[in-house]
């Protein structure tokens, strides 16, 4: 009933990288899936195909997903070139039959990084990005030190910017969207939240010198301004973010040049 | 027979919590680290749960079965948090969140409970906002609010359409740090697939690695279990398509309570169903019936007219005719009921006639469309991703989905369950919101139970427990437990039938939304119980499950989350079946008044029902727990 139902099906054809497991050798296989409702999201679709698949005895197609509404970040896939399809400012599971025509030929890939490894089929391994976080993606505050919410009024703007940043999913799109699969997009969004908040300051230096840090040890590569991350996000996260993090990873380190102790990154948390 | 012995403490209601705090015992520091915690789940409860168990000095271990603790399903929560600030100075208390949250739970949550969250609400805000999460703030830079159903103040906080996503980050932030700092393991991909039990208290759990198919057992002193709750019994809900009851279904097979499963909410505002492929339902939070209008075609023959030519007199505002004073803003069981009555008589709009129209016209009127794009632009976004329509320029469609399930296992005023050692948090638990939950509370109680409960009543329990007394990994209850696990694998996987786990997932989904969904019958219930046996052997004998143990196999996950909803169902329907009256979310055709509204039968009903596992194919004991209202007057609840 969506829009109409009367909307004519749609046949594709989806070519997908099949891989059993992180050291075996992965290609493409062809699987034609046929009148499709375009009213179907992409991974009903892939839902659909999976029952065909086991129907006929093969092994459905492995692919991550979860909320199937845009805000978890587990869903992945590279469509058509594309991390998260064609659809702008929406994740894979946002994406509707609708973005495409009778007769497609669909290209699906997994997320591609280094530091993404593949664990099997669509599916890929992004516990880097969890590690950059437990290096220095938050503020301190153990529960039941909290001070008095309003007593530390937050301009309105830097309330709102901070929003922008803080809506990072952490799906991971940047990286696969990125000629030297970097995480600045990622790194920036969470630094750039936590740094325009008063709460943000005490550990900002040490904040962005251990999340760039262990962003380098995790294999992701360096920004060279193309942008094509956040052409790619899913929730377009600006990569003036980028900037701001450059501007303050500069200051941090110049910092602790001369006060190395104001910027300690030991001990993850500590 | 299971001892229900809820330890409400003694004294007036709002020094229960105070007074407890002071007499319940504490764990010296240097002990602390003696002790091992397993949490299973990262969502706001576990996440919160692990962070602040670890900062005051356990060892903590928590098991996720997502990639990132940062997927649980506490992230879709849009709406917002609500706590008893004032900040409006609308004449908002502790009370009145208390008192609005036991009349909203229609008088079937505990009173000791609901008292308790109310107070720890503003703990909370002032947790968040020190973490840094980024709730909406006014001009002058002060805190935000907005309202939600079932109450007549302003104490809901948000951000953007967006809150549980940034309460979420912000507890995955505070389990990130302790993580980092090496006092929570972390261990990811890892499904709990069985509670271990050692001398009657629980003591450990086995895990089954979703990438590699190892199967590990871990002992510890406490686990503490934040496992979200059962709406996928339906097939199709609101939760993520990876929401399952696996780890409180083995609790309860285990020995843990299940309590009021039948309980579950339906939320008013969710678009309309549009094929049978479709895997997943979606929310239009309940934020935007502070500005949005409910209404429905009076004249059937209108149904399929465009709305904007249906004459505003022949538009039925239903919610603000039925329910003056509260209007659009009454609770999500009473307006979904609403709804659903308004396309029983043929008005549900749209070509299946199974929907209503939420508008935004008159909020575009007053306050532009720019107004409207600032409060609500995200979800008029995933409106029109999903249906390619504007509600912008048209009123939304939506109809009634599965939203959350207020039954859970069976815990006391400690969040302790039955079975000693075993706590549980969150929306896996039954105890705070009766019989519906009142919209901005849910991710209230998450974080309740995960920062400011759990920390104080772990101890309690730990104290009585030696240090150091924790049995081996390697005994013969797990090694049993492990066993059970690798079996039921190998079960599913030598079945080689015929049929797709979905298959059978889909067939459950429309046997309980049929018998036991928005109203419920004898009859239905009955045959609901006739079917669902049935639905088990067909299960069993014909399931087709591709693939091996060893590997990532999603076919197998889900497996033996659909067996254990089959079951769940069952009980959820027997449940149903024995509350014979109608109540919050359970509503019984049986039971009602000439309006259509609930009608409880406090004296019959008046308490908790707790169903005991009494081994499989038997009947399980249905265990009561008295209700006690000292401080409120069971009534009739008016939202007229």
């Amino acid at each position: 009933m969506v829009a109409a139902s009367s909307t004519k099906s749609i046949s594709v054809t989806l070519r997908v990288w099949r891989q059993s497991g992180p050291k075996e050798l992965g290609q493409f296989k062809d699987y034609s899936a046929k009148d499709l409702n375009p009213n179907m999201s992409f991974l009903e679709m892939l839902d659909v195909v999976n029952d065909e698949l086991t129907a006929r005895g093969e092994e459905p197609i492995a692919f991550a997903h979860d909320c199937r509404e845009g805000i978890c970040g587990t869903c992945s896939l590279t469509i058509n070139g594309k991390p998260h399809g064609p659809g702008k400012g929406i994740a894979t599971c946002q994406t509707y039959m609708r973005s495409f025509h009778d007769g497609d030929i669909i290209v699906v890939e997994p997320f591609r990084a280094a530091a993404f490894p593949l664990i099997k089929d669509l599916v890929v391994d992004r516990t880097s990005f969890d590690k950059i976080m437990q290096a220095g993606g938050f503020i301190t505050a153990r529960a039941g030190s909290a001070p008095e919410a309003n007593g530390l009024p937050v301009p309105k703007g830097d309330a709102d910017r901070a929003m922008d940043a803080a809506q990072c999913i952490g799906c991971g799109a940047c990286v696969a969207a990125c000629k030297n699969a970097s995480a600045m997009l990622f790194v920036s969004a969470k630094v750039g939240h936590l740094g325009l908040l008063p709460q943000g300051q005490a550990e900002r230096d040490r904040r962005v010198l251990a999340m760039v840090n262990t962003m380098d040890e995790e294999g992701f590569g360096n920004c060279t301004n193309q942008y094509e991350c956040s052409a790619a996000c899913p929730k377009t996260i600006s990569h003036d973010f980028i900037a701001r993090l450059n501007r303050d990873y500069l200051s941090a380190s110049l910092r602790s040049a001369f006060r190395p102790e104001a910027a300690s990154t030991g001990g993850g948390g500590a | 027979m299971a001892t229900l012995d809820s330890k409400i403490p003694s004294g007036p209601l709002a020094d229960k919590w105070r007074k407890h705090k002071t007499d319940i015992k504490l764990v010296n520091p240097a002990n602390k680290r003696k002790y091992e915690v397993i949490v299973v789940g990262a969502g706001l409860a576990g996440s919160s749960a692990a962070s602040s168990l670890a900062d005051m000095g356990y060892k903590v271990k928590c098991f996720v079965f997502h990639d990132s603790p940062r997927r649980a399903h506490s992230i879709a929560a849009q709406g917002g948090i609500n706590a008893a600030k004032n900040y409006q100075n609308d004449g908002d208390s502790v009370y009145r969140l208390f008192y609005d949250t036991i009349k909203g739970g229609d008088y079937r949550a505990r009173e000791a409970n609901v008292h308790r969250l109310a107070e720890v609400s503003v703990n909370i805000i002032d947790q968040c906002v020190a973490q840094g999460v980024p709730f909406a703030r006014e001009y002058g830079g002060l805190l935000a609010n907005r309202s939600f159903g079932g109450a007549q103040v302003s104490r809901t906080f948000y951000a953007r359409g967006q809150t549980g996503q940034q309460l979420l980050l912000g507890a995955y932030s505070a389990l990130s740090r302790t993580v980092g700092a090496g006092l929570v393991e972390l261990h990811t991909h890892s499904e709990m697939l069985d509670l271990v039990v050692v001398g009657g208290h629980a003591k450990g759990v086995i895990i089954r690695n979703l990438i590699t198919g190892e199967i590990t057992r871990h002992s510890a002193d406490a686990v503490v279990l934040a496992t979200g709750g059962y709406g996928n019994v339906f097939n199709l809900s609101t939760y993520a398509r990876g929401s399952n009851a696996t780890a409180i279904w083995r609790a309860y097979k285990r020995g843990a309570c299940m309590a009021n499963p039948c309980y579950t909410q339906i939320h008013p505002t969710c678009i309309p169903v549009s094929g049978d492929y479709q895997s997943k339902l979606t929310l239009m939070s309940e934020s935007l019936r502070n500005d949005g209008r409910i209404w429905a075609p009076k004249k059937k023959e209108d149904r399929l007219k465009a709305p904007a030519d249906i004459a505003e007199a022949d538009r039925d505002y239903f919610l603000e005719r039925i329910y003056p004073s509260f209007g659009n803003l009454c609770p999500r069981d009473v307006a979904s009921r609403a709804a659903k009555r308004m396309c029983d008589e043929g008005r549900g709009v749209g070509e299946t006639g199974l929907g209503v129209y939420l508008d935004f016209s008159d909020a575009i009127k007053r306050l532009g469309e720019n107004g409207v794009r600032e409060r609500y632009g995200n979800l008029f976004d995933i409106y029109h991703e999903i249906t390619n329509e504007s509600a912008y320029k048209q009123p939304m469609r939506i109809y009634p989905a599965v939203h959350y399930t207020m039954g859970g296992l069976w815990v006391d005023y400690n969040l302790m369950s039955n079975v000693p050692g075993l706590f549980v948090l969150g929306e896996a638990n039954f105890s705070d919101h009766g019989a519906n939950r009142l919209g901005a509370s849910a991710l209230m109680q998450g974080l309740a139970d995960g920062y400011f409960v759990i920390p104080y009543t772990v101890g309690d329990y730990l104290a009585g427990q030696k240090p150091g007394s924790r049995p081996s990994a390697d005994g013969a209850e797990f090694k049993a437990a492990a066993d059970s696990v690798s079996a039921m694998s190998k079960r599913f996987l030598d079945t080689k039938g015929k049929q797709p786990v979905s298959y059978f997932h889909k067939k459950l989904g429309k046997i309980m939304w049929d018998h036991c969904g928005m109203a419920r019958t004898k009859e239905g219930l009955e045959s609901a119980l006739q079917k669902l046996p049935a639905l088990r052997e067909e299960f069993n004998a014909t399931v087709n499950v591709p693939g091996s143990a060893n590997t990532l196999n999603q076919s197998l996950e889900q497996a033996g989350r659909v067996a254990d909803f089959i079951e769940l169902g069952e009980l959820m329907c027997r449940d149903a079946l024995t509350r014979e009256e109608s109540c919050g979310g359970h509503f019984r055709e049986e039971y009602q008044y000439a309006d259509g509204e609930c009608k409880r039968d406090d004296e019959k009903f008046g308490h908790v029902a707790a169903w005991e596992f009494q081994g499989a194919g038997k009947t399980p004991l249905r265990n009561v727990e008295a209700l006690n209202y000292e401080f409120v007057k069971m009534s009739v609840r008016n939202y007229k």
